[in-house]
This record gives C-alpha cells, sequence and structure tokens, in this order.
C-alpha cells in the first residue's frame, strides 16, 4: 500500500539521529511551555520560529521541532489544570472540570497518568487518522458553508448550560458577557470598529489569551490575597506517581469516543483543539448520565477532554496541510513557518513535497511516544517545576502572565486589560457565575456572528436558509436537545460540586 | 481556534530583551502567515543574504487594526528611525484611500518601493456553470442576486472592489445589489466557492495557487494587462473585454522623517532585492509576478492610486 511505502521513506527521514534529537528537545520544551499557565502551543510555537532559522534548519526539521512543541504542549497543558486549576493553555481548559477535584481527592497522580495515557491515545489515533484519511478528510470543510458553522458555534453554546454550572441562566448570562466581549473590534463583515471608543488597542478586539489569563490565573491571585495564603486552592500534593490500570481500562471507550470526535471538531477549520475537548467532555458527559458524577473528579472526565484535545492537535493538521486553512490558533502559526520555509500547503503538498508531509507525520509518531514516556514516569519532572510552594509560585504566574501577555502586543493597555477582566473573574466566582462560557464566548463568538451574517448576506436575508441542509438540521437539533434535556435532568440529578470550587 | 497567533512579538522581545546588537528591524502590521509577513521575511531573509544588510533583519508581527497600529507606532513612536522599514501593500493604500486608519495620512510615512504584485484573480468552482467571466458577468447583469461572491478582505476591502470594478466596467448601474462575504483569507474564500455556498471567489492568484494544481477551481480571468508568466492559460480580464486592472503589489514604506539619502539607500537596497536570484525564486513560488518600482516613481504610484481608490469607494457607497 501506498501509504505504508510513504511511511517508510518518512522513517527513513525520521531516525536520522538529529532529528530525533529535534524531537526530543521539542517534546520537553513543549510540555513545559503547556505547562506554565499563560504560554499556550500557539505562544510556544511562535516563540521558537526564530530559532529555527537562528540554526539554519531545514523545512523538515523546523517542522519536526515545532510540531514536537506542538504536540508537546498539548500534553503539558493538563499538569496545571489538574494541578493548579488553571488551564496551562486554552484546550485544557475542560481538564480542570474533573482533573482538578479529582486533584483534590488526592488523587493527582493517577489524574495525571490517567490524561498522559488519554493525551496519548488521542494523538496516536489522530496522526494515523491525519495519516490515511487527509486527503479524504479535506472534502469535509466543502460540506461546510456559513448555515453549518452558525450551527455547530450554536450547539457549542447551548451544551454550556449544562456543564460549567448548575444553573442554566447563570451560565447563559456568562456566554452573553463572553459575546459581548467579543463584539468588541472591527467587524468583520462591514470593516466598521465597534465597541472601541477611537481606541487603536481594541479595533483587532480582546485577545483571547487576555482574557484567560485575566480571568483565571489573575482572578485566583486575588483570591490568595483574600485568604491570606491559608486555605488556597493551590498546591495540590503530589505524592507517589502509580499507573491506575483500572481506570485506564475503565476508560477505553471513552478515549476512543472523544478522539473519534476531538479529530472531527479539529479538521473543522478554525474548530480547533478547544471544540474538541468541549465536544469530547460535553458528548462523554451525557453518555455517562446523572449518575456518572462528571466535574466530581470522575477517570472519564480526565480522559475524554485530554483525548479530544490531542485528537484535535492532529486533526487541526489535515486542513492546515491539506487545504492551507489553519485549523487551530496554533496551525496558523505553523502554517507561517510552512509559508517562511517556501512550502505552499495544499492539496497538492501531499504529491509536491512527500518527503516533508511523511517525514513530519513520522516524526509525530516518534514524537508520541517519547511524549508518553516524558509524560507518565517522568512527569515529576515537569511538576516540580509547578510544585513550588504558592507564596513562590503565584507571583511567578503573575510574572509569566504579565511579561507573556506584555510580549503578545507589547502595549500596557493589554496589562490594564488583564488585571480588568482578573477583577470580573474575581467577582464573578463570587456570584457563582462560571466563567468557562464567557472564554468560549470569547472564542467563538466572532466566528458565530461571520457566519450567522454571512448566511443572511448569501440568502437575502432569509431566515430558513440556516435550516438548508441535513447537516445543520441535525446541529441544531443537537444544540437544542442539549439546552433543554439537562432542565429535566436536574430533578433526578445529583448536584455536581460546583467547578471553579 | 484562530485566536492569539499574533504572539510573534514575544520573539521579538526575547531579542530585544537579550541586548542584540542594532539591526533593521522590518514590521509586518499583520499576524504570521499572511502577505505582510511573507513581505518582511523574504525581503529581510534575502538583504541579508546579498549582504545588503550585516546582521539578519528583524521581523516583528504587530497587528491591529488592519495595519493602522502599526501605522500609528511607526507615525507617532518611530518617525526618525532610519533602520525600520514597514511592509505594506494595496490593503494599506486601500485603507488610507478610505480613511480607515483613525485619521492618519498617507502623506505622513515614504513609500520606499514595491517589487511584486499578486494579481488579481476571479475563480470558480471548477464544477461550475461559468466558463467565462463573460458568462459569470451576465448571470449577475440578469439577476445581480444570483452571483454571491466570497473573498479575504472584509466588505469595502480590495478584494471586494475587484469584482464591482469589472461589473461596473460592464454596466452595471446598482453595484451595491452584488452580495460579497468577507472571509478569513483566500483560502476560506475558495473553500467556500468549492463547497457551493458562493459562486464565486475574487482574490489574488496566489491564494488559488494550490487549489488550481488541484483542478479544485477553474480561474476565469487575471486582472492584468498582459497574462501572467507560469499561469499562460488564464486570460485577462481586458482580453475578454471588461478593462480592469487590479493587484495586490508587495512593498514597503519607511518612517518620514528619515533623511533622503537615507530613504534613497533603503530604495538602492530594495532594487537589489528585486534584482535578486532569491527573490525570483520566492516570486515563482507564491505566484508572484514582477514589478518593481522603487523610490520617487513609487510614492507617485501611491498618490495616483489612492486617489483613484478614494473615487471608487465614493462611488459604490463604501465611504461618504
Amino acid at each position: 500500500m501506498d501509504v505504508f511505502a510513504n511511511l517508510a521513506m518518512g522513517f527513513g527521514i525520521a531516525f536520522s539521529p538529529f532529528t530525533l534529537m529535534l524531537a526530543v528537545v521539542g517534546c520537553f520544551l513543549g510540555t513545559i511551555i503547556g505547562a506554565l499557565p499563560g504560554l499556550g502551543p500557539s505562544n510556544g510555537v511562535a516563540i521558537l520560529i526564530p530559532i529555527t532559522f537562528t540554526l539554519g534548519l531545514d523545512a523538515t526539521s523546523a517542522l519536526v521541532l515545532m510540531t514536537s512543541v506542538y504536540y508537546g504542549a498539548m500534553y503539558g497543558g493538563r499538569i496545571s489544570s489538574i494541578l493548579l486549576n488553571i488551564p496551562g493553555d486554552e484546550p485544557a481548559l475542560m481538564t480542570t472540570l474533573d482533573g482538578y477535584p479529582m486533584a483534590k481527592a488526592g488523587r493527582a497522580g493517577d489524574a495525571l497518568v490517567l490524561s498522559g495515557v488519554a493525551s496519548f491515545v488521542g494523538a496516536l489515533l489522530a496522526t494515523m487518522g491525519l495519516m490515511f484519511l487527509a486527503p479524504l478528510l479535506s472534502r469535509i470543510a466543502y460540506q461546510f458553508g456559513p448555515a453549518e458553522y452558525f450551527a455547530l458555534y450554536l450547539l457549542a453554546f447551548c451544551t454550556l448550560g449544562g456543564i460549567a454550572s448548575n444553573n442554566q441562566a447563570k451560565a447563559a448570562i456568562a456566554s452573553c458577557i463572553g459575546l459581548g466581549i467579543a463584539m468588541i473590534g472591527l467587524d468583520n463583515q462591514s470593516g466598521m470598529p465597534r465597541l472601541t471608543f477611537g481606541h487603536l488597542h481594541l479595533m483587532d478586539g480582546v485577545d483571547f489569551l487576555v482574557a484567560i489569563v485575566g480571568l483565571f490565573a489573575v482572578a485566583e491571585v486575588f483570591f490568595f490575597i483574600e485568604s491570606h495564603g491559608k486555605d488556597t486552592s493551590i498546591g495540590v500534593k503530589l505524592e507517589k506517581v502509580t499507573i491506575p490500570w483500572r481506570d485506564i481500562f475503565a476508560t477505553r471507550w471513552t478515549m476512543l469516543r472523544s478522539t473519534v470526535i476531538g479529530f472531527i471538531a479539529g479538521v473543522l477549520p478554525g474548530a480547533g483543539a478547544s471544540l474538541g475537548s468541549f465536544l469530547a467532555y460535553m458528548s462523554e458527559k451525557t453518555i455517562a448520565g446523572e449518575k456518572g458524577g462528571f466535574g466530581t473528579g470522575v477517570a472519564k472526565g480526565v480522559a475524554a477532554p485530554e483525548a479530544g484535545n490531542n485528537a484535535a492537535a492532529g486533526g487541526a493538521l489535515v486542513p492546515m496541510l491539506t487545504l492551507g486553512v489553519p485549523g487551530s490558533g496554533t496551525t496558523a502559526v505553523l502554517l507561517a513557518l510552512l509559508m517562511t520555509l517556501n512550502i505552499t500547503p495544499g492539496p497538492t503538498l501531499f504529491t509536491d513535497r512527500p518527503e516533508v508531509v511523511w517525514g513530519l507525520i513520522a516524526s509525530l509518531l516518534i514524537a508520541n511516544f517519547v511524549l508518553l514516556l516524558m509524560n507518565v514516569p517522568l512527569v515529576k519532572i515537569f511538576v516540580r517545576v509547578l510544585q513550588v510552594p504558592p507564596w513562590v509560585l503565584l507571583p511567578g504566574v503573575t510574572m509569566i502572565s504579565f511579561v507573556g501577555i506584555f510580549s503578545l502586543s507589547g502595549s500596557y493597555f493589554d496589562l490594564l486589560l488583564m488585571v480588568g477582566f482578573g477583577v470580573l473573574g474575581y467577582v464573578l466566582r463570587k456570584l457563582d457565575v462560571p466563567t468557562v462560557p464567557i472564554i468560549l464566548g470569547i472564542l467563538l463568538g466572532n466566528h458565530m456572528e461571520d457566519s450567522l451574517r454571512r448566511a443572511m448576506v448569501l440568502s437575502g436575508g432569509d431566515w430558513t436558509y440556516l435550516f438548508s441542509s441535513a447537516i445543520a438540521i441535525g446541529l441544531w437539533i443537537a444544540a437544542v436537545a442539549g439546552f433543554v434535556a439537562p432542565m429535566f435532568l436536574r430533578k433526578v440529578l445529583k448536584k455536581p460540586q460546583r467547578v471553579t470550587d | 481556534m484562530t485566536i492569539s497567533i499574533r504572539t510573534l512579538g514575544f520573539s521579538a522581545f526575547l531579542i530585544g530583551a537579550a541586548g542584540a546588537v542594532s539591526a533593521a528591524e522590518c514590521i509586518a502590521p499583520a499576524n504570521p502567515g499572511g502577505g505582510w509577513d511573507f513581505t518582511c521575511r523574504q525581503i529581510g531573509k534575502i538583504l541579508h543574504e546579498i549582504g545588503q544588510e550585516s546582521a539578519p533583519v528583524q521581523v516583528t508581527n504587530m497587528a491591529g487594526g488592519g495595519g493602522g497600529l502599526a501605522y500609528s507606532h511607526v507615525v507617532n513612536e518611530r518617525n526618525d528611525d532610519a533602520d525600520l522599514i514597514v511592509a505594506a501593500s494595496s490593503a494599506t493604500a486601500t485603507r488610507l484611500a478610505q480613511n480607515a486608519y483613525a485619521g492618519m495620512t498617507a502623506d505622513q510615512v515614504r513609500f520606499v518601493g514595491a517589487i511584486g504584485i499578486d494579481p488579481g484573480v476571479i475563480a470558480v468552482a471548477a464544477d461550475s456553470p461559468y466558463m467565462s467571466l463573460k458568462d459569470l458577468v451576465d448571470a449577475a447583469l440578469a439577476d445581480p442576486g444570483s452571483v454571491a461572491f466570497g473573498g479575504g478582505s472584509a466588505v469595502g476591502g480590495f478584494d471586494h472592489l475587484k469584482p464591482l470594478m469589472i461589473l461596473k466596467a460592464a454596466g452595471l448601474e446598482d453595484i451595491t445589489m452584488i452580495k460579497y462575504i468577507g472571509l478569513d483569507g483566500g483560502a476560506d474564500a475558495v473553500t467556500q466557492t468549492v463547497g457551493g455556498f458562493t459562486q464565486a471567489m475574487t482574490g489574488d492568484i496566489s491564494e488559488i495557487v494550490g487549489f488550481l494544481k488541484a483542478g479544485e477551481v477553474r480561474a476565469l480571468a487575471v486582472l492584468t494587462e498582459e497574462r501572467v508568466p507560469g499561469f499562460d492559460d488564464i486570460p485577462t480580464a481586458k482580453e475578454q473585454g471588461y478593462d480592469v486592472v487590479a493587484g495586490n503589489w508587495r512593498g514597503l514604506y519607511v518612517p518620514r522623517g528619515i533623511s533622503d539619502d537615507q530613504f534613497h539607500a533603503w530604495a538602492d537596497k530594495l532594487q537589489a532585492v528585486a534584482d535578486s536570484d532569491a527573490w525570483a525564486e520566492a516570486m515563482a513560488a507564491n505566484g508572484l509576478a514582477p514589478f518593481t518600482m522603487v523610490g520617487d516613481d513609487f510614492q507617485g504610484y501611491i498618490d495616483g492610486l489612492i486617489a483613484d481608490i478614494n473615487q471608487m469607494s465614493r462611488d459604490i457607497g463604501v465611504i461618504q
């Protein structure tokens, strides 16, 4: 079969000592970058791009290094989610929901190993999926027009009520706050500035990272100050790391299902890893039902988002390589790297530059095994980075947050904005309003609005256009069901622990 | 998600913090991956390779306000920095012409030159019934609502103006009837067109190269004076009877406050890049056609272009 001949060629490239070393270095750096709150995969890859040029790496080597960092960051993001309740990067958001309660219950080691294995399963299967299905799956993008995308984003918002809070009204309010913040900046359809007050810094809207670091990291610091360092949620103890075989076995179907969902979410342009982990978590929560205890620290709640986001990371490479349409923020940075290297991603990349594509795929397979080793037996090394006392860690987190955010735009304005988000996060948590939907609102709001408005332009204002395809109708039904169903289930449902607790 | 990719600045921060030697800096006023980023990275790389710059040119991504943030930064804070170049394109001129940079005007910087052009193109899906530009234009003339265009720029942007210019040349009175949706880049616009959600795609040749080779799209017309080398089978709009020429040139501007000598030094360096083999290769790989104009000639060209776009934008009602 062609695939295997090509793969053999890929391994021929990837197994050179130099390329292997790059993969290991990339994985290590990536895991640390992922683990540190505020530094996500997109920053990580962006920071390291100049290094690839300084080292004079060729196209394949540069790609291997960068995608190893990318995969590594996807693994590493879970570490601070589980131990600190601060997502190390955006896609690890959902891992906090069960990972942190599990760690608080004294099972931090189990949570880390389980999520590491789930990451491995997700990433490995997704890489295989990339290998076999890339040419086929690239066609999916052609089935999604504005109406379908709108329904997809609506589905994400409607199902939010069930996960992030016990109270759908509060979750809806939080979603609306997020959507409102997303409206700031240039209106994509008309180019007119909205809610910017003539401020150039607001023209591009609110950067997602500014919001997430403010709402999570800075708000956490405020809580720490309030509690005078006692009774802090930070500093979950990690004793011995053993392998929880029973949990791994029990979550095998969860991992597989989440991988499939995450991979599909990753393949959709613009969706990416965050949506992958979110949808994976949601569907597992629905399957488990009220007895599943999602949100209280169950194994499936840890395995699902990690398998989902790592699978989505692999999936996001499919449209990037085959269509030149990045499936996520990080793949957009990778796309920039490719173009700088004079490689034009597109439908012909697989035939024109097979050595690049297959060398990359082989390296990804190798990187996965390296990452499994680093993240299961050696996970304590990375935990040590985070396992310093809170009075050292929190100022450190604050500093990294400020430096990281300042580096995005070099403007103090973003720093003020971040502190503002910190205050907002603090107040909302006091009011028991979940912050997760705000983040998702900022994340998806613009895409959702653009989709709706494009649909309206194309249909000349006819709203039935939104239900004009089988895919769209299916997504709408799932969205309505996802919002309504938890209301009826709530009576039967034993109240799970609040997530931000 | 397509958020938070404007992080290349972090590298600049690290380099800056390390106290690197004073090297020339090129600001790409957008996120990595687009045309401005390409301009800075290729020109920066070649300047160093051909020995015009002793140290590698440092590229800073400064996304914001469609280039407005970088423009404001240069005008207000770097007005006499002779080591600074900034990537520019037709989009820069369009936004200046439409007063989209918060009141800043084109005469607040100096345009050094352009060294390549990405020819405008109108494309349809491979299975589209429209076989020539005339088919498409006739359909739009018969029923302006029946042909929706997708492009990579916002409404009123350069990609939007291209089909409107053609339809105007064909005699359509009310060009505001034509549907246009602005997508996140040319590749997205192609995807939507191939998927059948829009009937035609308006953009630059470089945006459809991969799709052309794969046989996913058919280019109906290229908006140049002559056919583009390497794409000889694509007819120009002009030879099909619509006299419209529009392309996205790639060039640079520098701060207003530098001396004439410094300005001409940059013009000479840019000319050297234009003459290099490396640039010829980079152009071929990215679907750019030769278009070299540096120094005072280019400044004159820009002034004329801005006046034209301003008039056209008034005609279609994008600005008052």
